[in-house]
Parts: C-alpha cells; sequence; structure tokens
C-alpha cells in the first residue's frame, strides 16, 4: 500500500522534470515572443514600470513589459550582451559599457526621459543652515573631510559649534555617484563617516529624528515627506545660471538653474529592438505620456526636449552624446543633444 | 549531625541552581517568543487592514491602492514547486547512495565534508553561480527554471544532510530482517529502509524549501524581474517572488507602499505556514501508517 504512494510520488516528479526539460532551452523574454524586457536603474524604475503598466492596459492582447533593477551598470551589461531590450539608466553610457556594447555589436538609441533632482535636507529644527554652496558641500564631503571636518562651524564660521551628522545613499547607487562628481568633482569619491542607505526612507527617517543632520536625498523622497524634512537651497556660484542660492523644485530643475544637483535619466533602446512596432509604441509612450513622469514623482522635460528625443528615436540615431562617458554636470540638456555623435 | 545539614545546603543549593537555570531558559524561550510576537503583530496592525481578495489577485502598480501581488505569489509558489521537483530526487538519490552505499570510500568521504561545507556557502555565491551557469552557459535566460534550478542547488546540502540523518535513525534490526529474508540491497532500501525514513526525510525537505522560499539575494542575482503584470505560465516565464516584491515595495518613497509591504509580508508569513503545517501532516499521516 506504501510503495504505490510512493511510486505516484515518484512518476508525478519525473514528469514534472520531464515537463521541464522537454519544451527544449528557448529563452523567454528576448527574441521569441513580443515580451519587451527593461532592466536597469532603480531611481529610473518607477517611470519604467508606470509606463509598461500603462502600455500593459492599453494593450491587453500582448504580454505586459517586464521591468528589472539591476542598478544602471547592471543593466548596461546585461543589455550590452543582448539579454535586455531596453536598459534604464540614471547616468550617461560609460566608455568601457560603450566598448562591450560596441563589441557584442549592440547598437543602442539614447533618450532622455525625465529629469530628477538631488536635494540637500536638514532636520526642520535646524534654524541655520537656510543655504549652502557647492564650495562649502566639497569642504563637508571631500574624502579629506573624514573625521577632519565634525563640526558645522567647520563648514560655515557662523554655523553653531556642534556636531554634524551626515546621511546619504549608498556607495553602489547612482545617486551617490552623480552627488560625488557634482560636490566633490570626482565620482564616487568621498568621506566613508557618514551614515548611508541603499534604501532612501532610512535617510528620510535619520535626518527627520536627528536635529544635526545634513543629507542628501532624490526630491521624490522630499516630496513625500514634506514635514519631516527642510529643504537648503544650493549656490553654484555661477550667476549666469540664477544667482544665489536656488531651492529645487519642478521648475529650477528643468530650468537648468538648480544647479549642478539635477540629472537627466535615460532610457536607451536597443537598435535592433526598435525596429518592432510594439517597442516604438512602447517607447512612443515615454514622450506622450509625461503625467506619469510627475505621478512618480519625478520632473517631466520641456516639450522641446521630448521633440528632440522623439527625433532621434524615429531616426534611429545611434551612439551617446556623452562622448567623454559618465555624469555630466552642468552642461543643459538641449546643448548635449544637439552634439553632434 | 552538622554531615547532614551540610548535605541538607548542598541539596538546596543543587534545587536552586537547577529553578534558576529553569527560569533562565524560560525567560529566554519567552524572550525569543516576544520579538517574534512583537514583529508579527506590528507586520499584521501594519498590513491587515490592505489584505483583501483585490490584493491578493492583482498586479503590480505605480498607485498603492491598485497594486497587488498575484504576481509575486504565483512566482514563488511555481518557483518553490520546480525547485522542489529538480532537489529532492537528487538529494533523496546522493543520501541513499552515501549513507547505504558508498559509506567506507575515500570519495565519498570526500564528498561529504564538501557537502557539508556547502551548506555553509553564503546564497549569493549560489546566485553567481546559477547566473553563470544556468542562466547564460545552459541558456535558460531569466527564467522560472533558472531561478529554481539555483535555489535546488542552495537546498540541496540541506535535504542530503537531513535524508541522511532520516536513513542513520533507521533501526538496523529492520534491515537485518530484511536480508535475512533474503532481500536484496535494493529491496531492502526501497521496500523497508525508505518508507521509515520518509517521514523524516519530508520534514527536511520542507524545512530547505521553507529557507528557499524567502531568499532574495540569489534571485537577484540571476535577474529575477521586479515588474512582472503577469503570473508566470511555464518553467521559461519571467518571474518574480515575493521577498522581492516586498523589498521594493519598501523601498518606495510613498507611505502607502509600505502598508502593501506588511501586507504582503503576511501573505509571505501564511505561505510559510501552510508548507511548514503540510509537512506536519504528512509526517504524522506516514507515522501512522507505520506504527
Amino acid at each position: 500500500m506504501f510503495h504505490l504512494h510512493f511510486r505516484v510520488a515518484l512518476v508525478v516528479l519525473l514528469v514534472a522534470v520531464a515537463a521541464a526539460c522537454g519544451r527544449g532551452s528557448q529563452p523567454s523574454g528576448e527574441g521569441g515572443g513580443a515580451l519587451i524586457t527593461l532592466d536597469g536603474s532603480s531611481t529610473v524604475f518607477p517611470i519604467a514600470e508606470a509606463v509598461a503598466e500603462e502600455y500593459g492596459k492599453a494593450n491587453p492582447d500582448i504580454r505586459t513589459p517586464t521591468v528589472g533593477i539591476s542598478g544602471t551598470g547592471g543593466g548596461f551589461q546585461k543589455f550590452c550582451r543582448g539579454e535586455t531590450d531596453i536598459s534604464n539608466a540614471s547616468r550617461p553610457i560609460r566608455p568601457a559599457e560603450i566598448e562591450a556594447c560596441g563589441k557584442a555589436g549592440i547598437e543602442y538609441i539614447e533618450l532622455p526621459i525625465a529629469y530628477d533632482g538631488l536635494a540637500i535636507v536638514v532636520n526642520p529644527g535646524n534654524t541655520w543652515a537656510t543655504e549652502i554652496t557647492v564650495a562649502e558641500l566639497k569642504t563637508l564631503w571631500a574624502p579629506e573631510a573624514q573625521g577632519k571636518v565634525t563640526r558645522w562651524n567647520q563648514v560655515r564660521g557662523s554655523w553653531p559649534d556642534r556636531e554634524i551628522h551626515l546621511f546619504g545613499a549608498g556607495v553602489d547607487s547612482g545617486t551617490y555617484d552623480y552627488f560625488t562628481e557634482a560636490t566633490v568633482g570626482q565620482e564616487g569619491a568621498s568621506r566613508g563617516d557618514f551614515t548611508s542607505s541603499e534604501d532612501d526612507n532610512v535617510i528620510v527617517q535619520g535626518v527627520s529624528s536627528d536635529g544635526l543632520a545634513l543629507g542628501f536625498l532624490p526630491l521624490a523622497y522630499v516630496e513625500q515627506n514634506r514635514s519631516r524634512l527642510t529643504l537648503v537651497p544650493v549656490d553654484d556660484g555661477k550667476p549666469d545660471n540664477g544667482a544665489g542660492p536656488i531651492t529645487p523644485s519642478a521648475d529650477t530643475v528643468r530650468g537648468g538653474t538648480y544647479q549642478p544637483l539635477s540629472r537627466p535619466l535615460f532610457v536607451y533602446v536597443s537598435r535592433k529592438a526598435a525596429d518592432r512596432p510594439e517597442v516604438q509604441q512602447f517607447v512612443e509612450m515615454f514622450f506622450s505620456r509625461d503625467d506619469l513622469v510627475r505621478e512618480v514623482g519625478y520632473i517631466e522635460l520641456t516639450p522641446p526636449i521630448y521633440e528632440l528625443a522623439r527625433k532621434h528615436f524615429a531616426d534611429r540615431r545611434v551612439g551617446t552624446a556623452f562622448g567623454e562617458g559618465g555624469s555630466q554636470v552642468g552642461m543643459t540638456l538641449e546643448a548635449l543633444l544637439a552634439r553632434e555623435r | 549531625m552538622s554531615g547532614t545539614l551540610a548535605g541538607g545546603g548542598a541539596a538546596a543549593r543543587r534545587r536552586l541552581l537547577d529553578l534558576t537555570f529553569q527560569a533562565l531558559a524560560l525567560a529566554i524561550l519567552f524572550l525569543a517568543l516576544a520579538a517574534l510576537g512583537a514583529l508579527v503583530a506590528d507586520v499584521w496592525a501594519d498590513g491587515a487592514s490592505r489584505l483583501s481578495w483585490d490584493f491578493l489577485t492583482g498586479f503590480p502598480s505605480r498607485r498603492a491602492e491598485n497594486a497587488g501581488i498575484w504576481h509575486a505569489l504565483t512566482g514563488s509558489i511555481f518557483v518553490i514547486l520546480v525547485t522542489g521537483a529538480l532537489a529532492v530526487p537528487v538529494g533523496v538519490g546522493a543520501a541513499i547512495y552515501l549513507e547505504e552505499y558508498g559509506t567506507r570510500s575515500l570519495s565519498a568521504r570526500i564528498i561529504e565534508i564538501n557537502i557539508t561545507n556547502l551548506a555553509a556557502v553564503p546564497s549569493i555565491i549560489y546566485g553567481l553561480l546559477g547566473l553563470g551557469l544556468f542562466v547564460r552557459m545552459l541558456g535558460m535566460g531569466r527564467s522560472v527554471l533558472a531561478g529554481a534550478s539555483t535555489l535546488a542547488l542552495l537546498v540541496l546540502p540541506v535535504v542530503i544532510l537531513s535524508t541522511r540523518e532520516a536513513l542513520r535513525a533507521v533501526p538496523p534490526s529492520i534491515r537485518e530482517g530484511s536480508y535475512a529474508l533474503g532481500a536484496t540491497k535494493w529491496q531492502t532500501i526501497w521496500y523497508q529502509v525508505l518508507p521509515v525514513a520518509l517521514p523524516g526525510i519530508l520534514t527536511g525537505t520542507i524545512l530547505a524549501l521553507s529557507r528557499a522560499i524567502g531568499e532574495t539575494a540569489p534571485l537577484l542575482t540571476i535577474g529575477a524581474l521586479t515588474f512582472v503584470a503577469f503570473a508566470p505560465d511555464s518553467i521559461w516565464s519571467p518571474f518574480t517572488v515575493l521577498p522581492i516584491q516586498i523589498f521594493n515595495w519598501v523601498s518606495r518613497p510613498q507611505a502607502e507602499f509600505q502598508v502593501n509591504a506588511a501586507a504582503g509580508i503576511l501573505v509571505l508569513l501564511a505561505l510559510l505556514l501552510t508548507m511548514n503545517a503540510a509537512a506536519i501532516w504528512l509526517r504524522d499521516r506516514y507515522q501512522k501508517k507505520l506504527t
């Protein structure tokens, strides 16, 4: 009686395994079906997710595109192996990645889709830090500051002689890369003695509960926690793009005056995938549905830039406008896009 | 007289020591249970209001109130089923060989040491192996099969070790009785030893799979996705699992997503409890049958 049960169980298992092997080794996603696959930056994820969701609703007969979070670098790794159709990036493609894509014969169309701003925040109880300059941010965050710049009055003489507690994004994030490039002047270089987290909600929590805290955060997180954080206007010392300290907002980011802590976000579409009609339809939604960008907490591009991006896509203009690669600070998107490549 | 007094004192001391230890052990047990209880109560308070049929059968969304968990729930169940289908036959087979056939050979001893070591390897390493071997070399892509194969490797050592324990616990008299009746080694294993060991094997297997269902790191490494708006329909389908969806919700700026995350945790806990309950039920069922 017992071994009958056992045999039945074994047969079921074998059938399951056989079924598993029987379908041949056709990898899903790429190639075969109509499925559109995206991967890359966690910053761009909410936008890609919103567009994919809306696309799925509008096209119930096609499988809704899938979106992964491998980080900008991890996304490009997969993209340049031909494993994804579209790569989400919170910074332009880097030389090493350009090379990897080139070797694999993957051509790509670079499309800006939104702006993201990085905000400098302090505790609402902080009465003194009503503005900060980029030079002061550099003094505070440079690698040399580690263990030395530990009090507010070391950053600016008029600020109190009290300890300063720093909070920021984890060193593996694109947010950290961009912040260090924009303030310290070198991507990935900063002091190490700050509270870092890959989860930005931890930083919100930290700054809102510590009266001596200063931190940097993507704007979307500030929007959601307005009452718990105070924004610090940033002065880049360059009067030609807005004089004096500028408070981050949709207008100052889009207008290019909140510098250098605002950045464009991109999607990179594989040239091969761009020939598929469903991909064309999907990419078009990045340009036409800028309301989705605002809804998930980011800042939409201006209409002329969307128009330019749309044209680049229609022309299948491959390559990057960021010849030197990596994060580019302080150049307007119009100027960059118009650049020959 | 003084001797008896001293003896009484020593006995009292021993009794006191005994009681102290008992109280201490009880306190530690309560501490552990209280921590667990507080965690569950906290998650329940946050997430219970979000639990609904719509939440269970819904797909992911940028709007927290529309977002559901069906894709991740089915993904988790599917991945675990395939993991079991891959890990159990291989694991039990390996354990039978090591325990019944190859106990004395040098190679078996080397394999044994390696399996024990493998049980302690961090799960992310299995993720990297899965990415290189299953996703790329064997061309499985970022599919349910690739994820399940990776998790199967991860739990294999645990399945092998617990199966060996179960086989070792089978009384020698059963084997000897079988041999005495003229049964071959294979007949003895198949008709006598395995049925007796089955409850133990089942318990170990379900515990191993319970561990696998909570794993995130190896699946993220092999490229499990975050936004998948459909339930996986074949082993080649892209997928996501509950822990990945929960992590994604926790890291969102909007507070409503935190509620979704709490509700997602409750769903994951319920799934785990169901699996463990199934293990206990199966074990009791077979134990009763055999005695």
